[in-house]
């Protein structure tokens, strides 16, 4: 694992120093113009996002049934990184939203639920901080709740009326926009699983370090 | 006949003229109201916004590393700490 970490480390800073290059070149949306280029980043960043809560969700329920410590480390780590990803949708999108709809926020489905599923993550972490005993147990039970809300967060604008684009966006994009949105959403995949593997090994320090506490006490 | 004509051509007047008035510009702005802010359309450039988000992408990844770094090395010096007192009980 530790041989693997250095390339990919270096890869995803090589690819998100590359990211700008690409986005600059890609064509300009006919309607918003050149604040559109923040989909380049703003929608990669909620797919990690996606994927770290259901890194989280499965090692949750691996945790809560089977009382896996390791699971738990990874748990814990994904949601995390979750928060970290959620907080750049959360400040890339109303930078762009400020110019495409003339307003920082709109307290419509999509934005209202993904900011929920945000403090759900958050609410995870003060809980495994300040939820003493079987806080563990507690966090895993948050993590499940969240990955069931991101089908919502998903389809909200399919579901409900908003002004947010829709999800036939990505989908339908033309090669020279697709190609720049598929690097930069590989480039944030990489950032997850780089970020992920030094979450775990610092959970996995902490846990040998209670250990020789619970040795030493001994 | 010539009422018949008269009313033809009454008729064909009122079409064409109002066709006519259908046609004509709007009226000039005949006063200036000022506003409080310059519209949105004028008053946003994009590129910083732009910017701000790719810094703001950048700056929380760097953030983020730099905590778990922080965090790491301070159970490396708890540990070494408990392996330096565990010989000397």
């Amino acid at each position: 694992m530790r041989r693997v970490f250095g390339p990919l480390a270096a890869l995803t800073g090589l690819m998100f120093v590359g990211a700008p290059f690409m986005v600059a070149r890609a064509p300009y949306e006919s309607s918003m113009g050149l604040v559109q280029k923040i989909f380049y980043f703003h929608v990669p960043s909620w797919f990690a996002m996606f994927t770290a809560i259901g890194v989280c969700g499965v090692a949750s329920l691996i945790h809560l049934f089977r009382n896996s410590p390791r699971a738990d480390r990874i748990a814990e780590a994904a949601g995390e990184v979750a928060v970290l990803f959620g907080l750049m949708g959360l400040v890339t999108g109303p930078l762009w939203g400020r110019k495409a709809w003339g307003v920082w926020w709109i307290w419509d489905a999509k934005l209202t639920i993904a900011l929920l599923l945000e403090m759900t993550f958050i609410s995870g972490i003060l809980v495994r901080k300040y939820g003493g005993p079987g806080s563990d147990k507690l966090a895993a039970a948050v993590g499940i709740f969240g990955l069931a809300v991101v089908p919502f967060v998903y389809e909200a604008v399919n579901i409900w009326r908003t002004i947010h684009p829709l999800t036939s966006v990505v989908p339908t994009l033309p090669a020279t926009m697709g190609g720049p949105f598929w690097f930069c959403t590989a480039a944030y995949m990489l950032l997850l699983v780089v970020l992920l593997m030094m979450r775990v090994n610092l959970g996995k320090r902490q846990a040998a370090l209670d250990e020789l506490y619970l040795a030493y006490e001994d | 006949m010539s009422v018949r004509r008269l009313l033809l051509a009454l008729t064909f007047f009122v079409i064409l003229s109002s066709s006519a008035f259908a046609l004509q510009p709007p009226a000039g702005q005949s006063e200036f109201v000022p506003v409080d802010s310059v519209p949105v359309a004028d008053q946003l450039p994009a590129a910083p916004l732009l910017v701000t988000a790719y810094s703001f992408v950048w700056l929380a990844a760097t953030v983020y590393l730099w905590s778990i770094w922080r965090r790491l090395n301070k159970v490396e010096d708890e540990m070494k700490a408990l392996a330096q007192k565990a010989p000397r009980r």
